[in-house]
This record gives structure tokens, C-alpha cells and sequence, in this order.
């Protein structure tokens, strides 16, 4: 038993927490996520650099070999900072999808993810469907050679700083049968794409994605995707854990510095026992959601994977909004406010509970996995 | 032990059902729906000047001061068919805050000058109590204010100051004798915010809304004539009106109508193909969540047949702001559950721009952020604990 990270991995970690305490404070955060563009474009160039964007992706398609535990030290790193870009969508869905497939579009795709000329957002949701990722509207049919989409996508995070989109949609079967699901790469600037772009809390974009008559590249089998997508789904699921886990670490902390420094009744609030149980309590859910996190990355692949990763997902999400509340609340009036970070890591971590599925969406896939 | 109403206060039920049905198409929809929209000043008043039309704009003043005089029980029934009607709530820091404190402490020329123009809507007020060194323990406010022959002359800060941007007026606890203890040096002042010295900056909140305000006081002239009761006692009235503060009945059918629009959204959501309603995990929540407002609703059912005999209610109502708010902030948090991934793009703070998905997500995400604030003003939760351990359980 070990559960300590390799050098390789620290060093990832340090070069990125450098990176990011040098040129993403909440400062400069504020700044380029109010500005019309949401983000400061640079940031993906330097991910690319630090090698970020390759680390958990295969060595002959640019990537530099490493897996699960590159995408949650990065994510955890980036969780810390509030960092807006689109890491998961682009490396751990794009390139687990397409090195799942193989073939000429991984070969296409994946050395350009790798040195940061393309970023991706994943288009799954659909109004009626809630968590359900084979709940479908979206059709796709072959024409000639190639596939064309019909359908609109909602919520699609990250997409107007997209040049691409992975598109869920029915090739085959009824709806929400699992059979007949098929996932596609579209060029956002493809025919028939028209996109409603606004902003999503915790200073992301997203767009509603509309797709007519739109030309699609098939990934992978066409109508058998569900099951790796839920593979995949699980691995940026686990990435997102870590990523909860940077930002609740930053709760914790904030937290716990303003009850040394707040003073009322002439002592600091930290003193007062009902707030220090609190603190308490949320340190206890940082430690558990920590370990919930190390879980579903470290058991992803294995036959219980998907199990551990729902299990982390529902747990998770309860102790981050725990620590969340508490420490709005522990902040009084001051954590109300939208000029400190406090609040924003608060609406990322709502973010995230919701992300991919809900609590009640994990356990009751939990519990099915179970039978 | 009966639960009913007695056949006059069902009379005046029907009374006020009649009213509702005659201002309800009178009102914009988005008043009734907190969530929805930002309401500008003149939104708030609308329906302030509805009430005062009709003469009942403040239930609980008396007659002879333009008040509609009404009993606990009477009080009760109005705001409750109010808030299942949809209908908004009135601003507490004039009618429900400041006027009461000038009817009981205020001398006849205060009483002239102010209580006419509460009524009416033609002065906003705002609540000057806290400051940054100064929450949850106001006593140590430190906003001065230095006698100099018929005027005060006030230096300090305030913050959180609810809408003050619309105020004309502000009442402020101020500290007039920084020698004596902290409780006994402060005097209750009320300020003209468009004197000379008055800055006032606007705070964003969570909801991306500019509810609060800091307001800064630079060597500001006040007429003494303004000073409400005798100086150096304004704690008590302090203490006096935050008692009226938190025994706002009634937050219970607020949370009601508001649990009325989420099962709505429920039956409109879908879950693998069916309302999400008939989703039993949601439907469990949902039940457990209404099971703990009926507890709730006979709380304050109780502790108003008390109120209605005349017994005293004091620290009782602090339960009914520690219970009412976190069922309160429950009741938006399941809304923002129920919409899924359209809870994330209707955050307010993301402004005014048209829903995006169904139209009733709107702001829902906002709502659950800005209703944090339940738990912590009006005397914050935890301090609500300590009265309540202090003064009921007598630890
Ligand atoms: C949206 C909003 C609107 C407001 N509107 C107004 C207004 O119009 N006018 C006005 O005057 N004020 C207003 N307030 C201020 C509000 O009354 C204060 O925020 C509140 O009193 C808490 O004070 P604080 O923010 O300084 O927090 P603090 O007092 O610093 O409290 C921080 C934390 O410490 C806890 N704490 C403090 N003392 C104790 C103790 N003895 N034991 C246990 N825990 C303790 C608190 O519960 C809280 O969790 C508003 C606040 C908000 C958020």
C-alpha cells in the first residue's frame, strides 16, 4: 500500500501550482472571467507547455504516458485556482474517447490535444434527459460516407471557447435504450451548428447547441458507445473529485484564517466552541471527500471502477456543500459578498455536485451496479 | 384546544381574499416569485401603495397613527393568504423597524414628520445598525456621533445596509459616550442620506445582486431634533426592535408558496421519461421537506395563540428564525436540484438576460446563493442558538 505520488507526478504538480500562483490570482481570475471572452487565451498555450495537456495521454499519439493520476493532480491544482479551462472535456473525454476508438481520428485528434491546438467540449446533456446519458433526442444518420446530426444540446460547458465538439447521439434504438448510442466529432463551424453562449457560475461558459442537417465524424463503433462513454465518463467524473478537492482545500483554509482574525465579544470567533465543532466537522469532510477522491481514481479500470467512482461521486458531493455552507456561513456577512473568492469556490462546488450527475443520480447507480 | 378561526376572523379572511382577487391582476407577475427577477425601487412600491390605498399598509400600528391596528391572529391570516396568494411582503426597515421605534419612543414632532410619509411610500428607510468591527456583537458599534450645540455631527461607517441606494432615509445606532460601557453610550439617530458627507457603495452579493451597501458618514450634520428618545439609550430601542425583527410571523407560508412553485417544476421536469415528481428519491425529499414546514406551520400556530392571550413571547421566536430559515434555505436549495443543468447558467449574478431553458429555472441558483444570507442576518444563527440556550433553557 502506497499513496504516495511518483517524483514525476510532484514535479507536475509543483511546476503547475507555480504556474498558477504566479499568473492566475483570484485577481487576474476576476479580471479575464468578467471580460467578454471569459478567459485569457494564453493560459491554455502555457498548459500546453507545462506539458499539462499531455500528460495522461499515450506516448505515440504525443502524449507523455501517464493516466488517472496525472488528470487529478492537474485537476486538483486547478480546482485550487478556479481555473475555468476546459482540461476535463478536452484530455480526459476527447482523448479518452478517441484513444479508446484508435484508428485515423486518434491519430488525427489526439497529438493536437497533446500540444494544445485544439480544445473540446462535450455536448451530452439534453433537456429532457437529466443524467441520463442515453436519454437522446439527437439523431445521426449516415449520408453517403459520413454521418448527419439533428438535435439540440443543452448546457454544454466550455463550448464557446471550442473549436470542437463530441456530440452523444441515436444512431439506432428507442429512447434511453442503451443500444443504438453513438458519439460523433463536429466542427463547431460546420453547417447547421448554431450555439447560445452565456455564462455558468464559478465564471465558466457554456453554450445550448443546436445542430441541423450537420456534418459528424463517427468515434468509434457506430451504436455501441454507451458503454465506453460510461467508462470514460468515470475517468473525468474521478478528475472532477480532485478538482473539488483543490477548492474545498482552499475553503478550509480561508475559513479557518478568518476565525483566527475575526474578532467579536472581544475574542477571535475560532474560539467560540459551536464554530470550532463546525470547523471540525468540515475538516472531517475534506479528509473524506480526499479519500472518496483517491478512491475513484485509483479504482478506476477495475471490475467495482464504476461502483467506487458513483459511491465517490455521491459522497463527495454532500461533504463539498458541507464545507461549503459552513464556511459562508462562518464568514457572515463578508462571505455573501461576490468580491470574495469565497463565494465563487462555493458556486464551483455546486457546480460540480451537479456535473455528470447528482447525488441521488450516483447512488442509485450505485445501487444497480450492486445487483 | 380548537383549531379553527373564529367566525370573524373568517370573515376576515374573506375580506382579504376579496382584496387579493381585486389588486392581484393590478400587480407585475415577477413580484410574487422572488427568484425571478430583480425588483427595481418602483417594483417594491407598487405594492406598498396598493396596501396603503386599501389602509392596510401597516397591520400592526395603531389607528390612530394611520396603522390598521389589527390583532396577532387577524396579522397572521393577512400574511399568510398573502404568501399563498403570491403575493409579495412590504420592506420591514419602515413599517415593520423604524416606525414602530418612533410610535413607542419618538416625540409628537417625529411622529408628525415621519410616520405620514412611511406609510405613504414617499421615504424609504434603511437599517443603519452594523459595521465591519460590529455583527453579531453590535454593542460594539463605533459609528460617532459628537453633540455640537443643535446638531450631532456623525463620523463613522455602516455596512450591509439593505437598499440603502434607494433610501431617503437612514435610522442608525450611534455611539455618543465612548466612555461609558458599550450598551449604555449608544443613541438611536435618524439621518437625512442626502446630507452632505453621505457616500454609499453599492456590494455585490452571491446572487450577483447589489442588495447591501456599505454607507460611509463623513463629518455629517444631523438636527439633534432627530435624536428618537432620550441619547445614550438608544440599546433599548435597539433591543426593542429586533425583537419585532424576528417575531415576523409568517415566514412559514412564504416557505410554503415557495415549496408550491417548486412542486410545479417537478411535475414539469423529467426523470428517465417521467415528472420528476414521481421520481421516489425526489418525491422522498420533497415530503420530508414539507413534513418539517406542517411542524413548522403549527409552531408559529402556537406561538401566536400565545401572542393572541397576551402572554409575552420573547426568546421563542428565535426558534422560529433558526427553523423557518433553514427550511427556507431547503426549499431553494431542492428548486435548484429540481432543474438539473439548467440551475448552473441562471445564476443572477450572470445578469438580466432572458432564462436560459425553461423559463421557471430562472435565477433559481441565485436564489439558493442569496438565501445563505437567512442564517446569518437578523441575528445570525448561532446567535439565535445562544439566546435561546440562555434564555429558555437557562444554561
Ligand atoms: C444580505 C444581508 C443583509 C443585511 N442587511 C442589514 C441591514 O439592512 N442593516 C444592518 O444593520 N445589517 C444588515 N446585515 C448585517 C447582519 O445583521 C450581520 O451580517 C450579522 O449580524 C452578522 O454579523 P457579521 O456579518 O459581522 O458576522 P460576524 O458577527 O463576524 O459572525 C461571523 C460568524 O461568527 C459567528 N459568531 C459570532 N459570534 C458568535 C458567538 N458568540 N457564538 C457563536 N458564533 C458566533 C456568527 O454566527 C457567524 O457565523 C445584513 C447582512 C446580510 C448578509
Amino acid at each position: 500500500m502506497d499513496f504516495s505520488f511518483s517524483e514525476e507526478q510532484n514535479l507536475l504538480r509543483n511546476s503547475l501550482s507555480r504556474y498558477l500562483a504566479d499568473h492566475y490570482s483570484y485577481e487576474d481570475w476576476r479580471k479575464f472571467t468578467a471580460s467578454p471572452e471569459g478567459r485569457d487565451p494564453r493560459h491554455w498555450r502555457q498548459f500546453a507547455e507545462l506539458g499539462l495537456l499531455a500528460a495522461p495521454l499515450p506516448e505515440e499519439h504525443g502524449g507523455l504516458g501517464g493516466g488517472a493520476i496525472e488528470s487529478m493532480v492537474v485537476m486538483e491544482e486547478f480546482g485550487r485556482a478556479l481555473v475555468v479551462e476546459p482540461f476535463v472535456p478536452t484530455v480526459v473525454i476527447g482523448g479518452g474517447l478517441l484513444m479508446n476508438a484508435g484508428g485515423a481520428l486518434a491519430e488525427e485528434i489526439l497529438p493536437k490535444i497533446a500540444g494544445g491546438e485544439t480544445i473540446l467540449a462535450f455536448a451530452f446533456a439534453e433537456a429532457q434527459g437529466r443524467y441520463n446519458l442515453a436519454d437522446l433526442a439527437t439523431t445521426a444518420k449516415k449520408q453517403g460516407g459520413a454521418h448527419i446530426l439533428n438535435g439540440q444540446k443543452s448546457v454544454v460547458l466550455g463550448a464557446p471557447w471550442a473549436d470542437t465538439l463530441i456530440v452523444t447521439a441515436r444512431t439506432g434504438g428507442a429512447r434511453r435504450e442503451p443500444g443504438g448510442v453513438s458519439v460523433f466529432l463536429v466542427e463547431k463551424g460546420a453547417k447547421g451548428v448554431s450555439t447560445r453562449d452565456y455564462a455558468a457560475m464559478s465564471g465558466l461558459r457554456a453554450s445550448d447547441v443546436g445542430f441541423e442537417n450537420t456534418p459528424a465524424r463517427l468515434i468509434g463503433e457506430e451504436g455501441a458507445a454507451l458503454e465506453p462513454l460510461e467508462k470514460v465518463m468515470d475517468h473525468a467524473i474521478a478528475a472532477h473529485l480532485a478538482e473539488a478537492n483543490g477548492a474545498i482545500a482552499r475553503l478550509m483554509a480561508a475559513t479557518t484564517e478568518y476565525a483566527k482574525t475575526r474578532k467579536q465579544f472581544g475574542q477571535p470567533i475560532g474560539k467560540f466552541q459551536v464554530l470550532q465543532h463546525r470547523m471540525v466537522d468540515m475538516y472531517i469532510a475534506q479528509q473524506q471527500a480526499l479519500s472518496a477522491g483517491l478512491m475513484a481514481n485509483l479504482k478506476l479500470g477495475d471490475t467495482d471502477g464504476s461502483r467506487a467512482v458513483s459511491a465517490a461521486k455521491a459522497a463527495a458531493g454532500k461533504y463539498a456543500r458541507a464545507v461549503a455552507e459552513s464556511a459562508v456561513q462562518i464568514h457572515g456577512g463578508i462571505g455573501m459578498t461576490g468580491e470574495l473568492d469565497v463565494g465563487h469556490y462555493f458556486k464551483r462546488l455546486v457546480l460540480l455536485e451537479t456535473l455528470y450527475g447528482s447525488p441521488d443520480h450516483h447512488l442509485r447507480r450505485m445501487a444497480r451496479l450492486d445487483q | 384546544m380548537d383549531l379553527s378561526f373564529s367566525p370573524q376572523e373568517e370573515a376576515f379572511r374573506q375580506e382579504v381574499l376579496g382584496f387579493i382577487a381585486e389588486a392581484k391582476p393590478k400587480l407585475p407577475q415577477k413580484l410574487g416569485a422572488p427568484e425571478q427577477a430583480r425588483l427595481s425601487k418602483d417594483d417594491y412600491l407598487i405594492w406598498h401603495r396598493l396596501l396603503f390605498k386599501k389602509g392596510w399598509v401597516a397591520p400592526a400600528w395603531p389607528k390612530a397613527f394611520g396603522g390598521a391596528d389589527w390583532s396577532v391572529t387577524q396579522r397572521y391570516i393577512f400574511s399568510t393568504e398573502i404568501a399563498k396568494a403570491g403575493m409579495p411582503t412590504t420592506l420591514p426597515f419602515g413599517l415593520g423597524m423604524v416606525g414602530p421605534v418612533i410610535i413607542a419612543f419618538g416625540n409628537d414632532a417625529q411622529k408628525k414628520k415621519f410616520l405620514p410619509r412611511i406609510l405613504s411610500g414617499d421615504d424609504w428607510w434603511c437599517q443603519g445598525y452594523s459595521e465591519p468591527g460590529a455583527g453579531s456583537d453590535l454593542a460594539s458599534l463605533r459609528c460617532r456621533a459628537v453633540r455640537d450645540g443643535d446638531h450631532y455631527v456623525v463620523t463613522g461607517q455602516k455596512t450591509w445596509t439593505t437598499l440603502a441606494q434607494y433610501a431617503d432615509w437612514i435610522f442608525c445606532l450611534v455611539r455618543t459616550d465612548p466612555a461609558a460601557k458599550p450598551q449604555e453610550g449608544i443613541s438611536f439617530l435618524l439621518i437625512d442620506m442626502k446630507s452632505p458627507g453621505i457616500t454609499v457603495k453599492p456590494i455585490v452579493i452571491l446572487d450577483g445582486a447589489p442588495e447591501v451597501n456599505e454607507v460611509f458618514f463623513d463629518s455629517v450634520k444631523v438636527p439633534a431634533e432627530n435624536l428618537v428618545g432620550d441619547e445614550n439609550k438608544g440599546w433599548t430601542y435597539a433591543k426593542f426592535l429586533l425583537a419585532h425583527e424576528r417575531s415576523a410571523l409568517a415566514s412559514a407560508s412564504r416557505s410554503r408558496a415557495a415549496l408550491a412553485r417548486l412542486k410545479a417544476i417537478a411535475k414539469a421536469e423529467q426523470l428517465d421519461g417521467a415528472p420528476l415528481i414521481r421520481d421516489p428519491d425526489f418525491a422522498h425529499k420533497l415530503a420530508a421537506l414539507e413534513a418539517d414546514l406542517m411542524a413548522l406551520e403549527f409552531t408559529e400556530l402556537r406561538i401566536l395563540s400565545q401572542e393572541a392571550k397576551g402572554e409575552k413571547v420573547g426568546s421563542e421566536s428565535s426558534i422560529l428564525k433558526v427553523a423557518g430559515s433553514e427550511i427556507q434555505q431547503r426549499v431553494a436549495d431542492l428548486a435548484m436540484e429540481a432543474v438539473g443543468y439548467y440551475a448552473l447558467p441562471n445564476d443572477m449574478s450572470l445578469g438580466d438576460n432572458e432564462a436560459v431553458g425553461p423559463d421557471y429555472a430562472r435565477g433559481l441558483a441565485g436564489r439558493y446563493f442569496n438565501l445563505r444570507k437567512a442564517s446569518i442576518y437578523g441575528g445570525s444563527n448561532e446567535i439565535q442558538r445562544n439566546i435561546i440556550a440562555k434564555a429558555v433553557l437557562g444554561l
